[in-house]
């Protein structure tokens, strides 16, 4: 799963074999195109696949039809026998009336409409709400340009927040509820289920269900500013068993230094990077940027821009506005020995 | 269609009370202000149906001053009214007279609006009650100002003799503006002033 | 100055343009030369000309700023552009193509024909015509002002807030973004004003409501429908210069404001906008397809009904711009049957333009060409509309490359498609020349094919998950071969265009000669030379049918013979015929203005109070304010010559 998870993150053309979709026998499958949502592994897309298939059936076949009409009509009517000008000048005459073409036209669009209209209705009232009760609840909060997820919980100490990647337990609801500080953003997890925007002042809320384990990628999809095109985020369907692993880990904070060296990067991280960052268990306790307490459990870093690998990490710190103009992080001017002691501490996140 | 065409007809010259296109062109103005104020409207019912009662300022907007103020503005539209009678019948002294009056009172109101909103406790910039308030208003108040300049454009140009009684058209024109804006400030008043009473 | 009499009795008379009246005529009607009469002239077709070449150049700046856009994407994780500079080029390509050019160009065709096709010698209003023209150019430099110095608006056409705000929008780029949108509501306001009377008043006598081309019933639909839904964007886009400029709290979530209303009042514009851009465009398809078809066009009385629901219920689905936005159940149900009933009034029109190939004759020119491509291309656009009615399927096809598509195929198809084909058919009225037939086909199969290219693996792209609005994207996503594809489409429809502009200015000089009407054309504008006189028709035509120029050989004569040099003599100075709004009854004889420098004064005065509120320097914007009061007032002052003066007592 580890591997699965580093693959999908941008960057990495590995994604597709390492995805849980079915590859059929051609040269691409739909696991080249992980973001598609023409395949599903979600309960509530489901519906959804097969009404987006249907319409696109329906509207591919009208194309056809109604090119066709042009073009047989314009291939057997035309005037062969005269060039230009003088084709001009052939007769006009008053023809037969042809309002048969609209009548019998628009009565036939207006049953397939009808028809459209109804399985869209039925449809909706489907997804409207989850087939079970949610089993947890997922707080979004969308910022420029990454995601924070609080998982909730009615005991307080359990009450976890993570960021840009977060788990659910296979088969099992979950309900999201969407919220912004800044600008408005768009929560979609398109193997999963459509958009939800986000936006200031209201809490939206969504839910998702999915099939099968999988790693399942999204992307901000509204309009959010400079980072909108950098905006992903990651959700992991593990089966129950791993889901409450995960969410116990993530719960714990950050362990220990354990050694010396260690605890050197952990003060410098403290020193440089906790205004923003929070590192449960230690001074960092800024919230401006991402919880950073189980950073090396992600796959991704940035908000699913780069991979979670040593090399990619020290670049995202030296120099974040090459890699994400604009971000909010700022390039700290951070020396190489002062980089590479912080990231052995981060390394140690795990 | 089924009425013959009547070419050899005597036809009006030039600028004649409805059949000129500036009678027309207003009307086609009037719709897109009505829009307008509409949308205004419509902004205003928005936020009202989202927040409620607690949206609204704690002391809800009062009569005292509002209610005498919308007489005084549909006496000045009955005054103009009368003015663009008067001008149809070609009598110069009442025409001035009655567009006068239909300043005077316009002018009133504005002096009278300028007291409640000195009266508010909010402002533009305090809330979006505040803001929305003040703007629709506002956006009246300037129709009434536009309107006024208009009253006055028409009594000069009536005192000056530039109409009689089949050439005057502006007066009609200029007259139908006016009736809008009173007719606007009904629906902003009954909007702003007397539904919050109703909750 | 002599005051003119109350009322007369037109004289009628036979006269053609080669007679001492047509010269007379030609003394009263024609435009001063040089830049006195550049900057005065109020002559319909001269504004016709400029809206046509002005939307032109708006249309090439917004293609190249598509084409860079274009190179950005071309791969993955380019750095041709940074973000910022992305941002700010997808606005301005928004706001240009649909505001800039899409309008303007229809207005161009519509304020060259109206009169011609009504049988009149001007619009309703010429110097408000001039006026909208001036103020279109004008906030058309305003808005492009800020690209030159830097701040282009970098939220998109549709510029939500809060992003569009302050406190992350710091820079002045949203500022002349929303005082360019109000300065440019005036113009069309006060154009749909303008199209709306003509429409109703300027007929010819005997052109009955039911005798009206089609492309008149197009541009009156939407010029009804501007009045009523630009008044929603100019406020929205006050409402947010406010919020940004005083701190008020329309918006601002955190003080009460209201993101979504934002999103109301913007759609409630920008969805029946996106008919206000298109139904011109098929009216003009609508008259010109039948003459290729060598028959009238079939179901006139329901193509038109069409264009009217279409625009009616356009007013009711702008909530299918928001499905994503956490509405209630009931609103989404309403709104998506809405979305997909929208489409029946659409049917009709396809249907009856099909009908009249299969029962005409069709002679295939290159406009021919254009108008079956857009059929074509209007059905793409059109079903790939109904499936965004669909709110489960919208959900996920919103704000992806499927919408861009579709779009694109709307704008692209359904208007450039028309106006290049409705260029070929009446660049010959315009400037007397036949455009080349022979770059005609290559402009229209480069055009064609480099469409299709460019944008219907688009509609692959957003399946496959690629949002809008992106500046760059990963590669492992399966996105990398299809936007190469878009991108090589992009650059073959920018040559194709190339082309146009080509023949567009060989055929200007070197064009065979056309004569009054190289097409046999059924409605009156081919009745004059080509190009027509300042004054159109030597006499106020007489018109008993909806093809005078057809109507023997169709046997339309059932209510008289249409008589196009045989009419009501009006050379007292500058005259027109008004007619009643249905019957087109003679109803008064109009005074027209002469050239005036009015409209351009004017302007001028708002570019300067609109410069004003946007450095906010409220001297400059007062002077500003002052100068359009003082302009208007001398702009309306009653004069004798346009006859608003009573005569003075001896």
């Amino acid at each position: 799963m580890r591997n699965a998870r580093r693959a999908i993150v941008a960057g990495s053309g590995m994604a597709a074999a390492l995805l849980a979709a079915p590859r059929p026998a051609c040269a691409l499958g739909w696991a080249d195109f992980p973001m598609n949502y023409l395949t599903t592994a979600g309960v509530k897309e489901r519906p959804v696949v097969a009404l987006t298939w249907g319409l696109m059936g329906i509207s591919i076949a009208v194309i056809v039809l109604i090119s066709l009409f042009v073009l047989v009509g314009v291939l057997r009517r035309r005037n062969t026998d005269v060039s230009l000008p003088e084709a001009t000048r052939i007769p006009v005459v008053r023809p037969r009336s042809g309002l048969a073409w609209i009548s019998i036209g628009v009565g036939v669009s207006t049953v397939v409409l009808l028809g459209m209209m109804g399985w869209t209705a039925v449809t909706m009232a489907k997804i409207a709400r989850p087939p079970v009760d949610p089993a947890v609840t997922i707080e979004i909060r969308a910022r420029q340009w990454w995601w924070d997820a609080r998982y909730e919980s009615g005991d307080p100490t359990r009450i976890v927040d993570v960021a840009n990647e977060i788990h659910i337990p296979v088969g099992k609801a979950v309900e999201f509820k969407l919220q912004s500080d800044d600008v408005i953003h768009s929560f979609w997890i398109p193997a999963l289920g459509g958009k939800t925007d986000v936006i200031p002042g209201q809490t939206n809320m969504t839910w998702l269900q999915a099939e099968r384990p999988g790693v399942y990628r999204g992307q901000c999809a509204e309009y959010c500013g400079k980072q909108h095109g950098h905006m992903g985020i990651v959700v992991v369907a593990d089966v129950p068993e791993d889901f409450q692993a995960w969410l116990d880990g993530q719960i714990s904070p950050a362990r220990e230094a354990a050694s010396q060296q260690v605890a050197e990067g952990r003060d410098r991280f403290i020193q440089r990077c906790g205004a923003c960052h929070t590192v449960r268990g230690t001074r960092a306790g800024g919230a401006l940027g991402p919880d950073l307490t189980h950073l090396m459990s992600r796959g991704s870093l940035a908000a699913a821009t780069l991979p979670n690998k040593i090399a990619y990490l020290s670049g995202w710190i030296a120099n974040p506005q090459t890699i994400k103009p604009g971000a909010q992080m700022p390039n700290l001017e951070i020396s190489g020995p002062e980089l590479a002691s912080i990231r052995s501490y981060l390394e140690t996140l795990k | 269609m089924s009425e013959p065409l009547i070419i050899r007809r005597r036809l009006p010259v030039g600028s004649m009370g409805k059949k000129a296109n500036g009678w027309w062109g207003m009307l086609a103005l009037i719709a897109t202000e009505a829009a307008l104020f509409a949308y205004l409207l419509f902004s205003y019912f928005f936020f009202d149906v989202q927040y409620g009662r607690g949206w609204l300022p704690e002391k809800l907007p009062a009569f005292r001053l509002s209610g005498p103020n919308t007489v005084i503005l549909l006496l000045s539209s009955v005054a103009v009214w009368w003015a663009e009678r008067e001008a149809r019948k070609g009598n110069r002294a009442r025409q001035c007279l009655g567009l006068a009056v239909g300043l005077l009172l316009g002018i009133a109101f504005v002096v009278i609006q300028g007291f409640e909103w000195a009266d508010k406790t909010f402002t533009p910039f305090s809330s979006s009650y505040g803001s929305l308030f003040f703007t629709i208003t506002g956006f009246h108040m300037a129709h009434v100002i536009a309107g006024l300049i208009v009253l006055a454009s028409l009594l000069l140009w009536s005192a000056l003799g530039y109409f009689d009684d089949r050439r005057n058209a502006p007066v009609t024109i200029g007259a139908i503006y006016w009736h809008f804006v009173d007719a606007v400030w009904l629906a902003v008043f009954f909007s702003l002033y007397v539904t919050p009473h109703l909750r | 100055m002599s005051a003119t009499e109350y009322e007369r009795t037109p004289a009628i008379a036979e006269k053609g343009y080669e007679t001492p009246l047509a010269h007379d005529l030609e003394a009263i009607w024609e435009s001063k030369p040089g830049i006195r009469g550049f900057l005065s002239t109020v002559d319909h077709k001269e504004i016709g000309i400029r809206y046509l070449v002005t939307s032109f150049v708006f249309l090439v700046l917004g293609g190249i700023e598509a084409l860079v856009m274009r190179l950005q994407l071309a791969g993955p994780n380019k750095s041709l552009l940074t973000p910022e500079q992305y941002n700010e080029l997808f606005s301005m390509h928004g706001l240009t193509m649909i505001f800039l050019y899409a309008l303007p160009v229809l207005s161009g065709f519509s304020n060259y024909l109206f009169p011609l096709v009504l049988g009149s010698r001007d619009m309703a209003f010429p110097r408000l015509n001039a006026f909208s023209y001036w103020v279109y150019v004008a906030s058309g430099i305003f808005m492009y002002a800020s690209l030159v110095l830097g701040f282009a608006p970098n939220d998109g056409w549709f510029s939500y807030v809060p992003y569009a705000l302050k406190p992350y929008n710091p820079g002045p780029n949203m500022d002349f973004y929303a005082l360019g949108m109000i300065f440019y509501g005036v113009s069309t306001t006060v154009g749909s004003a303008n199209f709306v009377v003509t429409f109703l008043r300027m007929r010819a006598p005997g052109m009955s409501i039911n005798r009206v081309p089609i492309l008149t019933w197009g541009t009156v639909t939407v010029s009804f429908g501007n009045l009523f839904a630009v008044p929603a964007v100019s406020l929205a886009f006050l409402m947010m210069w406010a919020d940004r400029q005083f701190n008020t709290h329309f918006f601002t979530p955190e003080t009460g404001g209201q993101p979504l209303l934002w999103q109301h009042l913007f759609w409630m514009f920008a969805h029946p906008w996106v008919y206000v851009v298109v139904l011109p465009a098929m009216g003009l398809v609508s008259d010109a397809l039948p003459i290729f078809c060598r028959r009238p066009i079939v179901g006139y009385t329901v193509v038109v009904l069409g264009t009217i629901t279409t625009m009616v219920l356009g007013f009711g689905v702008w909530l299918h711009h928001m499905f994503a936005t956490g509405l209630p159940f009931l609103a989404l149900s309403f709104f998506s049957a809405a979305s997909f009933v929208i489409t029946i009034p659409s049917a009709v029109a396809v249907f009856a333009w099909i009908a009249t190939i299969w029962t005409g004759r069709p002679v295939i020119t290159t406009a021919f060409l254009f108008f079956a491509g857009f059929i074509a291309m209007f059905v793409i656009g059109g079903v790939s509309g109904v499936m965004t009615a669909a709110v489960p399927a919208d959900r996920q096809l919103t704000d992806t490359y499927f919408v861009v598509a579709h779009l694109h195929y709307v704008l692209i198809g359904i208007n450039l498609f028309a106006v290049m084909g409705a260029l070929y058919v009446w660049f010959p009225k315009i400037t007397g020349r036949l455009m080349s037939e022979r770059l005609g086909r290559w402009n229209f199969w480069l055009v064609f094919v480099g469409f299709n290219l460019g944008f219907f693996p688009m509609h692959v792209t957003g399946l496959m998950g690629m949002p809008r609005r992106i500046y760059t994207y990963p590669d492992g996503l399966g996105w990398d071969t299809l936007n190469l594809i878009t991108t090589m489409g992009a650059f073959v429809l920018a040559i194709g265009i190339l082309l146009l502009l080509i023949n567009l200015a060989i055929s200007r000089r070197g064009g065979a000669p056309a004569g009054p009407n190289p097409w046999d054309g059924p409605t009156l504008e081919w009745a004059t030379p080509s190009p027509p006189p300042p004054y159109n028709f030597p006499v106020i035509p007489l018109v008993a049918s909806r093809h005078p120029l057809w109507e023997e050989r169709l046997g339309e004569t059932e209510a008289g013979h249409s008589e196009i040099h045989r009419g009501p003599v009006l050379a007292d100075g500058k005259e027109a015929l008004a007619t009643t709004a249905l019957d087109a009854q003679p109803d008064v004889i109009l005074k027209m203005p002469e050239d005036s420098y009015a409209p351009f004064v004017v302007t001028l005065a708002m570019a300067v109070a609109f410069t004003g509120l946007l450095l906010a320097n409220w001297w400059v914007a007062g002077i500003g304010g002052l100068a359009i009061l003082i302009g208007s007032l001398v702009w309306l002052w009653p004069e004798a010559a346009l006859a608003q003066k009573a005569r003075r007592p001896a």
